[in-house]
């Protein structure tokens, strides 16, 4: 068997293994892809993380509290490995988005994971791996444009509408030094499974 | 540190290379009647080794145990579960008695035609962060001793004809990007064709020539022309970056003029007064050079689409009068609702003549020598605005090849009446691999026609000879069934949201036999023969856009009808005695 990969696009699943991975990784068992032999761009968010602009947007630049207007459309940012300023862009299962919510509407369990009144969740639907692009600012739900599934992010990001089968998965966040730090791994799994 | 060599590891090195040495299937393998260009350009009666079995897209076999006379006696001869669920696209194709069935998630299963053995399968491992807006395949393409497949991550994989092994396997474009493909591939003297998928996310679209021995690309040539090239003048600013212009369909292929033609999707985003412009290749049919993938022509079925309007599938090669003359044809009936009847030669396409096949709002001119459309403004989908509009943004007929039978000289069109859609547009937000429309999808309305009649769904026939339409067939239910013609008078389809997959007959419509199936059959139905019997064989298994228009249609009518869904491969046969030989 032989495989190509043409042109200057790099397939970072094929590229040289990423030595000594001393980081913690906060991707659950079920995560697909054994991190060791995973490209840094295609690898989980991992603990200690930063949340940075994809490099399409924002000047690839972290992402700061001045960036977060309360009530606003939420931002998406991925993790980027602060020892190497390397954003794992290059998963979807890496897609993060950021809001802050108008003070006192995080319920408890929101707060927890929260930085804050600023929150992080997956960026991918739990009901078909459909990228979240829409958002009702009216109730601060995420709303996903394929199948209208709608998540609540003051409540943890409970479904409250559409066929999604589950919440969508949280991100707890710390503010440090002015950026935001991952410090524990999602809530459950990010993506379509069950 | 060394390690000295015995003569025992020598010994077991020499067998291990004798062993690598030995040509793949050439001790235990079973036999494999190796597909060649003669019998891909004429193929035996028996077999159907590409998508539409013919190179002329005509889906037609000339097979005709089963007929008009007996097809009421058809009854299953074996069925096989594919193990998924979702959208069962693909024809089985079938060499010398070998079956080749792909399915959505990218299996390929080789199942013995006859008794439903299975001989092989190929499961494919997809990126767990795929997305799959199109979650189906369309089929395989067969050269020499191996088997292609278009995968929904966007590579082109080589498998063994007799194993299933993978020879090789070629990324043909970055699924994080937005490419996929669902096609399946064109195999024409050695070369492997694709075209990739992704319209709705921003890319730019292309068709690929590999080599089928080694995988290497031969060439590339995108439907959206580049700075310097023809047709780059008519997209504005860096609209054709983005511009997508997918393949969703294979193309036919005419071995006279070396030539193929492969019909185009449409522009992204969808709000056409995003991307002025007439917007080449866009809802069009390219000719390419098969040597070098140059297009040596082309017609653009309707300009600035602003309705999701791909093109998608492939002209039909028929011949048909012009007047006094008989001219070389190409045949489409076209999502915009219109059916084109093209004249082809070495470096031309010729508008002949353009009539509505549904009802269509759009279209206010066609006019009569170069066959370019003219638009009602008020039925132009824009930014900031709603604007109804009919056919549906899944048109008079979508992917689903229409069939063509040389018994009869009709053309046989499984069509959608009655059905309208209206868009209210947006800036679009460019975010590489997602959504990139123009439109918010829950501002996406599908609806039936407030004074259209009391069905959906339809299978057309149209005579060739006279451009007329012939007989109707209509349905409750919206129409996803492929056309399958056959020397016996009969075309066979499904397609339907009552899981039906009916026999008709072919020069009065007559449904003739009818099966219920495990879930709705938007599969390419194919006939083949093993032995001197002969089978029909379709996939049943609903799913993709066929589902989602049933739920758009549920919102419409606030109904909660739901197709069952999972694949099975039905194989149908005369009972032995009624067959006869």
């Amino acid at each position: 068997m032989s495989s190509h990969n043409r042109g200057a696009r790099p397939c970072a699943g094929r590229r040289a293994l990423l030595g000594g991975t001393a980081l913690a990784l906060i991707a659950p068992p079920w995560w697909p892809a054994i991190a060791a032999e995973t490209a840094p761009e295609r690898q989980p968010a991992q603990v200690g993380d930063l949340l940075a602009f994809p490099s399409w947007e924002h000047a690839d630049r972290l992402l700061a509290p001045d960036d977060l207007v309360t009530g606003a459309e939420p931002l998406l940012v991925y993790p980027r490995d602060p020892a190497t300023g390397v954003s794992r862009e290059r998963s979807r299962l890496n897609q993060i988005l950021v809001c802050r919510l108008a003070p006192g509407t995080l319920d408890e369990a929101t707060r927890a994971h929260a930085a804050g009144d600023v929150v992080a969740y997956s960026g991918i639907c739990t009901h078909t791996a459909c990228g979240i692009t829409g958002w009702n600012a009216e109730q601060a739900h995420f709303v996903c444009p394929c199948h209208q599934s709608e998540f609540d992010a003051g409540r943890a990001g409970q479904r409250v509408a559409g066929p999604a089968p589950r919440a969508l998965p949280a991100l707890p966040l710390a503010l440090s030094d002015g950026h935001f730090v991952i410090r524990g791994s999602f809530t459950s799994a990010v993506g379509a499974s069950a | 540190m060394s390690t000295p060599v015995t003569p025992r590891a020598l010994a077991l090195l020499a067998l291990l290379a004798l062993l690598a040495s030995t040509p793949a299937g050439a001790v235990d393998d079973p036999p494999y009647a190796s597909v060649t260009a003669e019998r891909l350009t004429a193929p035996a009666a028996d077999d159907w080794l590409m998508v539409r079995r013919t190179y002329d897209s005509w889906g037609y076999s000339p097979l005709n145990q089963i007929s008009t006379a007996n097809v009421g006696s058809l009854q299953p001869a074996w069925t096989f579960s594919t193990g998924v669920v979702e959208g069962h696209q693909a024809p089985p194709i079938v060499n010398d008695g070998v079956m080749f069935v792909a399915t959505p998630r990218n299996q390929v299963i080789a199942i013995d035609a006859r008794s439903g053995e299975e001989v092989w399968r190929y499961r494919r491992a997809l990126p767990a962060d795929l997305f799959q807006l199109h979650p189906t395949n369309r089929g395989v393409a067969l050269w020499g001793d191996r088997v292609y497949l278009a995968t929904v991550d966007a590579h082109l994989v080589a498998l063994d004809a007799r194993t299933g092994e993978v020879v090789w396997d070629v990324e043909v474009a970055d699924y994080l990007s937005g490419y996929y493909m669902t096609l399946a591939p064109l195999a024409v003297e050695g070369r492997i064709l694709v075209g990739t998928s992704g319209g709705e996310f921003g890319i730019r679209g292309f068709i690929e020539a590999f080599d089928a021995d080694s995988g290497e690309s031969l060439w590339r040539t995108y439907t959206v022309p580049g700075p310097g090239e023809p047709g780059f003048e008519t997209w504005s600013d860096e609209a054709w970056k983005r511009g997508g212009v997918p393949i969703w369909v294979t193309g036919s292929y005419d071995p006279a003029t070396r030539l193929t033609y492969w019909g185009t999707g449409n522009a992204g985003p969808w709000m056409a007064d995003q991307r002025p412009g007439d917007n080449l290749y866009a809802n069009s049919v390219i000719a390419l050079d098969i040597d070098s993938g140059a297009i040596r022509a082309h017609h653009q079925y309707h300009w600035n689409d602003a309705w999701d309007w791909d093109e998608v599938t492939a002209p039909l090669l028929i011949d048909f009068p012009d007047g006094a003359a008989t001219v070389k044809g190409l045949v489409h009936a076209g999502r915009n609702g219109y059916l084109w009847r093209l004249a082809r030669s070495a470096d031309d396409i010729r508008f002949v003549d353009a009539r509505p096949y549904v009802y269509q709002n759009v279209f206010s001119d066609v006019d009569a020598e170069s066959g370019r459309p003219s638009y009602d403004p008020t039925r132009i989908p824009r930014t900031g605005h709603r604007t109804e509009f009919c056919p549906s943004l899944w048109g008079g007929k979508d992917w689903p090849p229409e069939a063509y039978s040389p018994q009869t000289g009709y053309l046989y069109i499984p069509a959608n009446e009655n059905l309208c859609s209206a868009f209210t547009g947006e800036k679009a937000k460019y975010r590489p691999g997602e959504l990139y429309l123009g439109l918010s999808i829950d501002k996406l309305e599908v609806f039936p026609r407030a004074d259209g009649g009391d069905h959906i769904g339809e299978l057309q026939a149209w005579d060739m000879r006279t451009g007329e339409k012939v007989w109707t067939r209509t349905f409750a239910s919206h129409n996803w069934g492929p056309v399958l013609a056959t020397g016996g008078g009969l075309v066979f389809a499904g397609g339907t949201n009552d899981r039906q997959f009916r026999a008709f007959d072919a020069r009065t419509g007559d449904e003739l036999w009818q099966q219920k199936t495990n879930s709705g059959v938007i599969g390419v139905p194919v006939s083949y023969a093993v032995d001197g019997r002969q089978y029909i064989a379709v996939v049943s298994g609903w799913g993709v856009d066929a589902q989602r228009k049933q739920d758009y249609l549920n919102k419409a009518r606030g109904t909660d009808l739901q197709v069952p869904q999972g694949g099975v491969v039905w194989v149908f046969a005369l009972p032995q005695a009624a067959g006869g030989e």
